[in-house]
C-alpha cells in the first residue's frame, strides 16, 4: 500500500497549523518589526480559552456544533485580549527603545503567560483533555482523515482567504501595508499608526486562537507548554516562506511540515541512513532544509523584504 | 542568524525560570527530638509533591508516614520514636540534589525513602554516599543505578548506600516480551521510544527477549518526546502491519502515540512499562485505548495477602490521597530502615551509636522480612531479591491487572 498521500496530507495538516500560527508571527514583525516570541502563548492561551468555553461556561453535553462556534469566540476573544494588552502595556512603552528591549519583553512575558496558566488555570498542571468532535474517519482512497482535521482543512485556507481579501482590498488593510513600508510616511498620509499595529497583533492572536482550536480537537488535549514548542515552529515557517510576507507563512508552515513528516517516513529507508530517519530527528532535517532555503533565498520562499532585519 | 541565538536564549531562559520554579523548598524539620526521654529518628521522604507526577510522590509520602505511625504505635524498637521529613524534587534532579544535602544536614535523619524518578536518583546518590545515609527507593527502574552504567555487560554497584524495592527494566522489558510473545501471541512488534534513558533502555531490553524468543521486530522509530504530533509514525506502524506496538517512555507521549496509532487504522495494542501504567495515560489516549497493555513493578497491592494490613491500616489512617502505584514499595522500604535501626540499636545495647548511618546502611544490606509486597530483601547489588511483575490491561478505562509473575533469565 502507498503510504506517500497519507503522509503528505499529515504533513499538510501539521502544516496547516504551522502557518495560521506564523501569520501572527509574520504580521507582527512586518510591521514593527518585533519578533513577538509571546505569540506561542498567545496561541495557548487561546486553547484555554475554548477549554473554559466547552468546561465552564456551557452545560456539560453540549453537541458540538453548537459549542464549536463558541469555542472559537471563545479562543478569539481571550488570544485577542492577551496580545493587545501585551501590545499597549509591554511593547508600546518600548516603541522607541533599542530592538533588543521589546524583544527580551517577549520573552519574559512568554514565561510569565506560561507560568500564570500553570499556576492559576485548574488543573492546568498537567494536561487537560479537549473536547472531540464524534464521528469515524473519513475515507479518500488510501488517506484517512480523522473528524479533528476536518475543522483545520476547512478553517486554515477560509482564514487565508479572508486575511489577503482583508490586507488587499480593504481601507485599514492597505493602511496596514503603508505602515510596513514606511511607518513614518504612513503617519504622514494620515494613517493612525498605533491602530494599524493593535489591529495587526489582534489578527495574529486571531488567527493563533484558530489554530489552537484545531490543536485541541486534533490532538484530543492541551498543556500549559504546548505555544512553546509550537511557537518555535511556527516561526520557523515565518522565516522559511518569508517573514513579513503573509502568503509566506502559510506556504512556510505547509513546506515545514510535510518536510517534517517526509524525514519521518522516508529518510531511513536510504541505504546508510537507518540512523537519522527517525521523528526524533524530523527537526534536524527541517531546519537542513531552513538553511538550504536560505542560502539560496536570503529572503526566503516568498519573501520580498530581505530578511537581514531579522 | 540572530534569531538562532535569540531562540537559545529562549530556551535557556526558559529551562531556567522551570528550575527555579521547581526550588520551593518546604520547612526543614530540623528539630532535636527527645520526646519521653527516647530518641527521635527521622526517616527522610523525597518524592514529587507537586507536579505533574504528585499523585504518586504523595503516596510515596503517605506510605512512609504509615510506616513510622506503625513502628511507633508497636514499639517496633524500644527507646526510639520514628517521624518523617518530606521533600519535594518535582521530578527535577536538581531540586532533588538540594533536598538530599538538606536531610544531610539533618543530624536526626537515619535513613531516606524515595525518590520516585531514576533521573532524581541519579543526583541524590552521592551526596547520600558520601555522608554515609542510607536510600531506600520505592520506584527507581533504571538497572545502571544499582549495577553501575555497564551493567549489561560488567556489573558495578556504584554506592552502597543505595537500595531499591522496585525491580528494574533489565527484568520489566524482557518480562514483557515473554508476555506478549507467549501469552498474547503477537508475533510481529513495533517498537518506539522517546530516546531517554528510561525508555530506550526498556526498548532496548524488549527487543532483545523478543528476537530471542523468535519475534520479529517490524520497525523501530525514536519519538521526539516535545512533539505531540505522531501521524507520521502512526502511518508507518499501520503500513508495517504489526500485530502490537513496544513503546518505550512515559504517559505523556504514550497517551497521544496510542490514541493517533488507532486514529491511523491501525487497531493494535500499544504496550509499554510502568511509565505508562498511570491514570492519566487512559485519559490521554481516549476511548481507544481499551486493550492498550503496561507492566509495572510488583504484584497489585490489593490482591496480595501481606497486603491487606496496609490496605486496611492507610484507609483508617484517612490520608486524602491514594496509595498509588508505589505505596506498598514506599512503605516497605520504610520498614527496611526501621528494621535496620532496629538491628543497631539492638546491638548497641538498647542506644543509637556515634555512627548511626554508617551502622544503618550496613545493616539495611542485610535485612530480611515480610512486608506488603512480599519477602524484602537485598542481593548484592542493592536491588530487590523480589522481582514481581505484573502485567496491566486497559479494560473500561481503568488499568486491570492481567498476569503476575517473576523474570528468571
Amino acid at each position: 500500500m502507498n503510504e506517500l498521500p497519507q503522509q503528505l496530507v499529515n504533513g499538510l495538516l501539521l502544516g496547516s497549523m504551522y502557518g495560521l500560527v506564523a501569520i501572527g508571527y509574520t504580521m507582527v514583525y512586518g510591521i514593527v518589526q518585533l519578533i513577538n516570541f509571546a505569540h506561542g502563548e498567545i496561541f495557548m492561551t487561546g486553547a484555554f480559552g475554548a477549554l473554559t468555553v466547552y468546561a465552564y461556561i456551557l452545560p456539560d453535553g453540549t453537541s458540538m456544533a453548537i459549542a464549536l462556534p463558541l469555542m472559537l469566540v471563545g479562543a478569539v476573544l481571550v488570544s485577542v485580549t492577551v496580545a493587545v494588552g501585551a501590545e499597549r502595556f509591554a511593547y508600546r512603552p518600548l516603541r522607541n527603545a533599542p530592538r533588543l528591549a521589546p524583544l527580551i519583553t517577549a520573552i519574559g512575558l512568554s514565561l510569565a503567560l506560561q507560568q500564570a496558566v500553570w499556576a492559576w488555570y485548574p488543573e492546568a498542571k498537567s494536561a487537560r483533555t479537549f473536547p472531540e468532535i464524534p464521528g469515524g474517519p473519513f475515507k479518500l482512497g488510501d488517506v484517512t482523515i480523522q473528524t479533528g482535521d476536518i475543522f483545520l482543512l476547512i478553517a486554515a485556507p477560509i482564514s487565508m482567504a479572508v486575511l489577503a481579501y482583508f490586507v488587499m482590498k480593504t481601507r485599514t488593510g492597505r493602511g496596514m501595508q503603508a505602515t510596513a513600508q514606511d511607518p513614518d510616511t504612513a503617519k504622514l498620509m494620515g494613517v493612525n499608526t498605533d491602530r494599524i499595529i493593535v489591529i495587526a497583533f489582534a489578527l495574529g492572536a486571531a488567527f493563533a486562537a484558530i489554530g489552537a482550536v484545531a490543536y485541541g480537537l486534533k490532538y484530543g488535549q492541551i498543556d500549559f507548554r504546548m505555544g512553546f514548542i509550537l511557537g518555535l515552529k511556527a516561526f520557523t515557517a515565518a522565516v522559511l516562506g518569508g517573514i513579513g510576507n503573509i502568503y509566506g507563512a502559510m506556504i512556510g508552515g505547509v513546506v515545514l511540515g510535510i518536510a517534517e513528516t517526509l524525514a519521518t517516513a522516508y529518510i531511513a529507508d536510504i541505504p546508510g541512513m537507518d540512523k537519522f530517519g527517525s521523528q526524533s530527528w524530523a527537526d534536524v532535517w527541517a531546519f537542513v532544509l531552513l538553511i538550504l532555503v536560505l542560502l539560496f533565498r536570503p529572503q526566503g520562499l516568498l519573501g520580498e523584504r530581505v530578511a537581514d532585519r531579522a | 542568524m540572530r534569531q538562532r541565538s535569540l531562540i537559545a536564549i529562549t530556551a535557556a531562559l526558559s529551562a531556567g525560570a522551570l528550575t527555579l520554579t521547581a526550588c520551593g523548598s518546604r520547612d526543614s524539620g530540623g528539630d532535636k527530638g527527645s520526646d519521653s526521654g527516647g530518641t527521635t529518628v527521622t526517616i527522610g521522604v523525597d518524592a514529587p509533591l507537586t507536579g505533574d507526577l504528585s499523585a504518586l510522590g504523595l503516596g510515596i509520602k503517605n506510605s512512609v508516614d504509615l510506616a513510622a505511625k506503625t513502628a511507633n504505635k508497636q514499639k517496633t524498637v524500644d527507646g526510639v520514636t520514628f517521624k518523617i521529613v518530606a521533600k519535594d524534587d518535582q521530578a527535577q534532579p536538581s531540586a532533588g540534589q538540594q533536598n538530599a544535602t538538606a536531610l544531610v544536614a539533618d543530624k536526626t535523619v537515619l535513613g531516606v525513602v524515595g525518590p520516585l524518578n531514576s533521573s532524581v536518583a541519579e543526583s541524590m546518590q552521592k551526596v547520600f554516599d558520601d555522608a554515609k545515609l542510607v536510600e531506600v527507593s520505592p520506584a527507581n527502574t533504571n538497572p545502571a543505578l544499582t549495577q553501575g552504567t555497564d551493567w549489561a555487560t560488567t556489573k558495578k554497584r556504584p554506592y552502597t548506600s543505595y537500595f531499591r524495592t522496585a525491580t528494574t527494566d533489565a527484568i520489566q522489558g524482557p518480562f514483557a516480551a515473554q508476555y506478549v510473545f507467549n501469552d498474547a501471541k503477537k508475533k510481529k512488534v513495533f517498537v518506539i521510544d522517546d530516546k531517554k534513558t528510561y525508555g530506550a533502555g526498556l526498548a532496548g531490553t524488549f527487543t532483545e527477549e523478543f528476537k530471542k524468543l523468535g519475534g520479529t521486530v517490524v520497525g523501530t522509530e525514536h519519538i521526539n518526546p516535545d512533539s505531540k504530533d505522531f501521524s507520521a509514525v502512526a502511518t508507518k506502524v499501520k503500513n508495517s502491519g504489526a500485530e502490537a506496538v513496544y513503546y518505550g517512555g512515559e504517559y505523556p507521549q504514550a497517551g497521544p502515540l496510542s490514541k493517533q496509532i488507532k486514529a491511523a487504522g491501525a487497531k493494535i495494542p500499544l504496550i509499554g512499562g510502568d511509565g505508562i501504567y498511570a491514570d492519566d495515560f487512559i485519559k490521554l489516549a481516549g476511548a481507544t485505548a481499551t486493550g492498550d497493555l503496561a507492566t509495572s513493578v510488583g504484584a497489585p497491592v490489593e490482591e496480595l495477602d501481606s497486603a491487606k494490613e496496609f490496605v486496611a491500616n492507610y484507609k483508617a489512617a484517612g490520608y486524602k490521597e491514594a496509595y498509588g502505584a508505589y505505596g506498598g514499595y514506599a512503605y516497605d522500604s520504610a520498614w527496611s530502615i526501621i528494621e535496620a535501626v532496629k538491628k543497631v540499636v539492638d546491638d548497641n545495647g538498647g542506644k543509637l551509636p556515634d555512627d548511626a548511618r554508617a551502622k544503618i546502611t550496613a545493616a539495611t544490606q542485610n535485612v530480611s522480612f515480610d512486608g506488603v509486597t512480599g519477602k524484602v530483601s537485598f542481593d548484592e547489588f542493592g536491588d530487590a531479591t523480589n522481582k514481581q511483575l505484573t502485567v496491566y490491561a486497559v479494560e473500561n478505562g481503568a488499568w486491570k491487572a492481567v498476569k503476575s509473575g517473576t523474570y528468571s533469565g
